[in-house]
């Protein structure tokens, strides 16, 4: 059974649609307080976990519970605790955001006069005041992408779910969605927020679940999700028309594996267990090999490098600038 | 934060009070649309006195009903159920519309009765009747429409086609629940009121008809009940018409309700 403690516990969840095995299988935990992002790419099976612990869809085998009560079996008590906020803005076009707000409260058993307060106190933390008597309709995308995480937060849930809630929002619309859940977060909820930014499972989630083809590949916080990729990564970028091999060369046996080279953007990437110590080295050794570089970083590995690792394949390569090392040394 | 807790709110009310509270709420979000989404305003308002001044004008010269002195008298208990039946089709697409932008999902994530989403919206459709059946009567009696019968049977009238209403309200819901898209939900409730209406006494009388249609128009339920309205408003005896026309919303209801939140209850965005 699941422990008090946990405000999401799933076992061996199996979904699938026709063919498509959505959920192969999941066992994964957010503790209560706690804030865990599942991340993984399109068709991972994210959202499917999201509606079966929203009580919105039944596994076809497994168990889940949400503070300790069975999704299935329970779902009236389940529905008492949760908040979801989906992929799509589910909002009533045709209400203002306070109306919104304020029938979403009625309906988790707010009186009026508290539902009314609680919508304005979400328009002021979300920053909608001005829209307020506005109908939907007339909002940005990034206004909608607010507005229905508020209404996500109006019964003050135990537990949060959140699939993408960054989706289709301007950097500055995303950073700021971070701040506000961020600050939320420290307040005990507990969350479980699908992405497949690796940016933000890194900053907004203490414990990450890496979820591909409805199985989960790997479990743990962002620092040991790198750790498993190895340490720190030196790059180097050869100035426009010169050989970034002949850096490569010169690096050779620096780090703990052969460095690699772009060839199409010049850039060579040479994995290092001690960073800083090595730098020393390697300025002696480009001066001595007459060698300029236009760029020269120590970066830690992004998640993107830990699902590289872990997959072959790169989960951002369509949705972040990361550059994707082309293995050819 | 030291101990973080996951605890369930406990319910303010519970059982027929929070289904009531719950459908007064929806109820209420519905009415706040029907004055906001233009087409259903159109519905609710233009088409119906459309609907009246057409049909007196392009039918009222050529047919002539036995026992009344104006078609317009004969027209409108069936032009009521023409209006309230074309209004019903904005359910099955509402429902569709919620449907598709995930509405349903947030609905049914929350703690509220799983009817109520339903329910809500099958009584602020019987409130836009009620206006739609008020404006249709005042344009009737501008031009020459009368109820014959006494208040209590013109009350009884309105409150029949009220009735008509919340069924067609619920069947088109239905409707909507299993279409799931809004184009398709509206052209699947629109079709099967033209069909019966058109295959009714709602235009013109069903012994006029060649004798195939006759069988059919005479059960019809639309035959029905509009004949239990025309007797009430015109006068003459009502009793079994009534009975009738009543048996069959309650029966129809008694499936459709059930089938609309047993399907609701399991409905997703895809």
């Amino acid at each position: 059974m699941a422990e008090i403690k946990s405000a999401v516990v799933t076992e061996g969840l199996r979904k699938r649609f026709g063919d498509v095995r959505a959920l192969d299988g999941v066992d994964m935990e957010v503790a209560a307080g706690g804030v865990v992002g599942l991340l993984g790419p399109n068709g991972a099976g994210k959202t499917t976990m999201v509606r079966i612990l929203s009580t919105l869809l039944p596994p076809d085998a497994g168990r889940a519970w949400v503070g300790g009560f069975d999704v299935v079996r329970q779902s009236e008590r389940v529905r008492r605790l949760i908040g979801l906020s989906g992929q799509y803005a589910a909002l009533d076009a045709y209400l203002t955001g306070a109306e919104n707000l304020r029938m979403i409260g009625r309906l988790s058993g707010l009186t009026r006069a508290a539902a009314r307060v609680r919508a304005e106190e979400l328009l002021h933390l979300f920053d909608l005041v001005p829209a307020a008597r506005r109908t939907v309709r007339t909002y940005s995308g990034g206004m909608r992408r607010r507005l229905d995480v508020a209404a996500s937060l109006v019964a003050r849930p135990a537990v949060l779910f959140l699939d993408e809630p960054t989706t289709g929002l301007d950097p500055r619309g995303r950073i700021g969605l971070w701040r506000l859940l961020t600050s939320l977060t420290r307040e005990g909820m507990s969350v479980l927020l699908t992405t497949q930014y690796l940016e933000e499972a890194d900053r907004l989630a203490d414990q990450i679940v890496v979820l591909d083809a409805g199985r989960v590949i790997a479990t743990g916080t962002a620092e040991q999700l790198k750790t498993r990729v190895g340490g720190e990564r030196l790059e180097l970028q050869a100035p426009p028309g010169e050989d970034p091999v002949a850096l490569a060369v010169a690096l050779n046996g620096l780090g703990h594996d052969a460095p690699t080279v772009d060839t199409v953007t010049g850039r060579v990437i040479v994995p290092v267990k001690d960073g800083p110590a090595v730098l020393p080295e390697v300025a002696t050794r480009l001066a001595n090999a007459g060698l300029q570089v236009t760029d020269l970083a120590l970066r830690r590995p992004t998640l993107d490098d830990v699902f590289l690792t872990l997959t072959g394949q790169s989960i951002g390569s369509a949705t972040t600038a990361d550059p994707v090392p082309v293995r050819t040394a | 934060m030291t101990t973080a807790e996951v605890q369930a709110r406990s319910p303010r009310l519970s059982g027929p009070a929070w289904l009531i509270d719950n459908v007064g709420t929806v109820t209420w979000r519905n009415l706040h649309r029907l004055v906001r989404v233009p087409t259903l305003i159109v519905f609710a308002t233009v088409q119906p006195v459309l609907f009246v001044l057409l049909f007196t004008y392009t039918f009222g010269g050529a047919v002539q009903p036995p026992g009344v002195q104006r078609y317009v008298d004969y027209l409108l208990p069936g032009i009521f159920v023409l209006a309230i039946g074309f209004g019903a089709s904005q359910t099955g697409v509402a429902i569709a519309d919620d449907i598709t932008n995930g509405m349903i999902d947030r609905f049914r994530s929350l703690p509220m009765t799983r009817s109520a989403v339903l329910a809500g919206r099958t009584v602020a459709d019987a409130v836009r009747n009620l206006f739609v059946l008020g404006l249709m009567t005042s344009i009737g009696y501008a031009i020459g429409f009368r109820f014959h019968a006494g208040a209590a049977a013109a009350l009884a009238a309105i409150g029949l086609a009220i009735a008509v209403g919340v069924l067609l309200s619920w069947v088109n819901a239905l409707i909507g629940l299993l279409v799931r898209d809004p184009e398709a939900a509206g052209l699947a409730g629109l079709l099967p009121v033209i069909l019966l209406t058109f295959t009714s006494s709602t235009f013109v009388p069903v012994d006029t008809m060649p004798g195939w249609l006759q069988a059919f128009a005479k059960v019809n339920p639309v035959t029905v009940t509009v004949d239990a309205m025309r007797a009430l408003s015109l006068g003459g005896p009502t009793a079994s018409h009534l009975w009738h026309a009543l048996a069959w919303i309650v029966g129809l209801l008694s499936l459709a309700i059930p089938a609309a939140v047993a399907s609701y209850r399991h409905t997703t965005k895809a």
